[in-house]
């Protein structure tokens, strides 16, 4: 007895070890990828044809004058030897200077954090819409019947075939300019919110829905809903309580990519519904050539990416015990 | 921007298990879509006589109507005409990115596959910095580097699309190389070069068909987005996504200048996909 009670608590103290070391490696893997990330963009920039300083200011056609290309050469040390550059670069990014941008004459982090407000609320409301619609669809569309598998089996190709730019186009053509019930443009107002979160949430539905759909006809089969019913749960409550929990699994698990994607999509649904963003401020960037900027916008996104996923791989492991034992 | 079919992102690729008819009407009005677009893409005479640039200023922004069927742009160019003749440039676009795509992704996915523990540590952790690029962006980076047009959004478009793939691959080959036939193989002494073209590679890459199928539409699909947002072909080539970016400034007085091309694009990925997934059953069988 006592010896089956101190070997118990070595376990906890072993398996406490084993989540720290757990959570010391996912972060190590987080601080790799960003700093790989950083190193990525900043040599891929030194293939940009011909003088560094003149990419930087926009490229040949910008016709910087000579003192802003020899300010820009100053500023990044182009006069330098490369490895100093990359350390300066490291160096500044570390301390979150990430440079200031031509084509707005600000400090590229001022910009992104007056922009990145916009766009983290359409991406947190259109991830949370398509999460309903998705748990909703995979739930109702499992049920049997002729109509519900249709529509489960449609769900991917809705998702994989309409693009943001249509699906924008058909929501304006609709809500808009024929029944006047949202604005084209949009606002903070909710009612401005609502064309473009459908717009991001619609397909990212289609996809959730279908990946949870095969999750929950994967549970109807699974032991632990025969036993369920075995104890005479009803069955709302085996769909519920139990084939709901293991279905949203792989949804939880695609959140941190889902995430990344909306954000990609910002860039076209800003664009389309003229509204100020991250993404939108991304495409004048790359359309200006505004390099800073441009590296700016997408390290911010590759860190939220990187956080969004540490935070589903914890919340993976809350909703599926299963996980507790298994290595990330 | 659409997202990616499902089972090009989800590694574990549920393949449809509980049996449904590979070939049923969705399928064949698939493959009945893909055929025109074939010919509109070889021979666009055949289905649309007319120029796609015959400018015509007194039948600019012309609804839809008899001998207009799909309306006219903003110099009474006939929108069908155009769609018709952009099918050659969109496939032809979605084509090649594609093969860059798989390309890269076969290098990557099989060098990891089989190249030994470092091998497969360094690819896996390119693959996760390359994932931190989500979506468009890779292909924005690209595009910042060297410049907007048709062949660098195509190349891009196929860069950012590799590394989803190359992951498929790389757990596809990692699966043969560790499955029964292979150890069969080894057991009865067969030496490793045979084993690997014989046994290994043949079946790691004949799935990749099945990526091809799926990944042509979804690249089609990106390169539009990308023409769209003005990276990509530029008005008036009669290109599909190029079309959209001419319309959307007459969203709300034309709509058919960019309904028309846009639905193109959605009938072609749709094809790609219901095609692709059926072909996918198939093979899991």
């Amino acid at each position: 007895m006592r010896g089956g009670a101190l070997r118990g608590g070595a376990l906890r103290g072993g398996a406490l070890r084993v989540g720290a070391l757990r959570v010391a490696a996912a972060l190590g893997g987080a601080v790799f990828v960003l700093w790989a990330a950083a190193t990525l963009t900043f040599f891929g920039l030194r293939l940009i044809p011909g003088d560094p300083a003149q990419a930087v200011l926009g490229g040949p056609g910008s016709q910087a004058s000579a003192e802003a290309l020899a300010a820009v050469r100053t500023e990044y040390g182009f006069d330098q030897p490369i490895w100093v550059q990359y350390l300066r670069y490291l160096g500044r990014l570390v301390s979150g200077d990430l440079g200031s941008s031509y084509s707005q004459r600000q400090s590229v982090a001022s910009i992104i954090g007056s922009q990145i407000g916009g766009t983290l609320l359409l991406a947190v409301l259109a991830l949370t819409v398509a999460w309903l619609l998705a748990l909703g669809l995979a739930v109702w569309s499992t049920r049997g019947g002729r109509v519900a598998a249709a529509v489960g089996s449609g769900l991917e190709i809705v998702a994989a075939a309409v693009p943001h730019f249509w699906l924008a186009t058909v929501l304006v053509l609709v809500f808009s300019t024929t029944l006047r019930w949202f604005p084209a443009v949009s606002t903070d107002a909710p009612a401005g919110l609502v064309l473009p979160v459908l717009t991001l949430a619609l397909p990212l539905a289609g996809f959730l829905g279908q990946v949870m759909r095969e999750s929950v006809l994967d549970a109807l089969e699974a032991p632990f809903v025969l036993s369920a019913r075995a104890r005479g749960e009803g069955e709302a409550g085996v769909r519920w309580r139990h084939v709901l929990r293991h279905g949203a699994l792989p949804g939880i698990a695609l959140s941190g990519w889902a995430f990344g994607w909306l954000i990609s999509g910002a860039v076209v649904v800003e664009t389309i519904f003229a509204r100020p963003g991250l993404g939108r401020t991304l495409l004048n960037a790359v359309q200006l050539r505004d390099v800073p900027l441009v590296i700016g916008v997408v390290l911010v996104v590759a860190v939220g990416y990187v956080a969004m996923t540490l935070l589903t791989d914890v919340v993976s492991r809350i909703a599926d015990p299963r996980l507790a034992g298994v290595r990330a | 921007m659409s997202l990616p079919p499902v089972s090009t992102v989800a590694a574990v690729a549920p393949a449809d298990r509980r049996g449904r008819r590979m070939i049923g009407p969705a399928q064949w009005v698939a493959v009945a879509v893909l055929a025109l677009l074939v010919v509109a893409a070889v021979a666009p005479a055949v289905l649309a006589p007319g120029d796609p640039f015959a400018i015509a200023p007194v039948d600019a922004f012309l609804s839809p109507r008899w001998g207009h069927p799909l309306g006219t742009d903003e110099s009474g160019r006939d929108i069908y005409t155009r769609i018709v003749h952009g099918a050659g440039t969109s496939l032809v676009i979605g084509v090649a990115a594609t093969a860059i795509g798989i390309v890269l992704a076969l290098v990557l996915g099989l060098a990891a596959a089989l190249g030994g523990r470092f091998v497969d540590f360094g690819v896996n952790r390119l693959l996760e910095v390359l994932f931190a690029f989500p979506g468009l962006l890779l292909a924005l980076l690209v595009i910042t580097v060297y410049g907007p047009g048709i062949v660098t959004s195509t190349i891009a478009v196929g860069l950012a699309t590799a590394p989803g793939y190359a992951r498929i691959i790389r757990a596809q080959a990692r699966s043969v190389a560790t499955s029964p036939y292979v150890e069969a193989a080894v057991v009865l002494g067969r030496s490793r070069g045979r084993i690997l073209v014989r046994h290994i590679l043949p079946n790691a890459v004949l799935p990749v068909f099945v990526l091809v199928t799926l990944g042509v539409g979804q690249a089609i699909v990106w390169a539009a987005a990308l023409s769209y947002l003005g990276l990509g072909a530029s008005p008036p080539a009669a290109e599909w996504g190029a079309m959209l970016y001419a319309g959307k400034n007459y969203l709300a007085t034309a709509w058919w200048m960019t309904f028309f091309p846009g639905l193109a694009i959605v009938l072609a990925a749709a094809a790609t996909t219901v095609l692709g997934r059926a072909l996918q059953t198939r093979g899991a069988r």
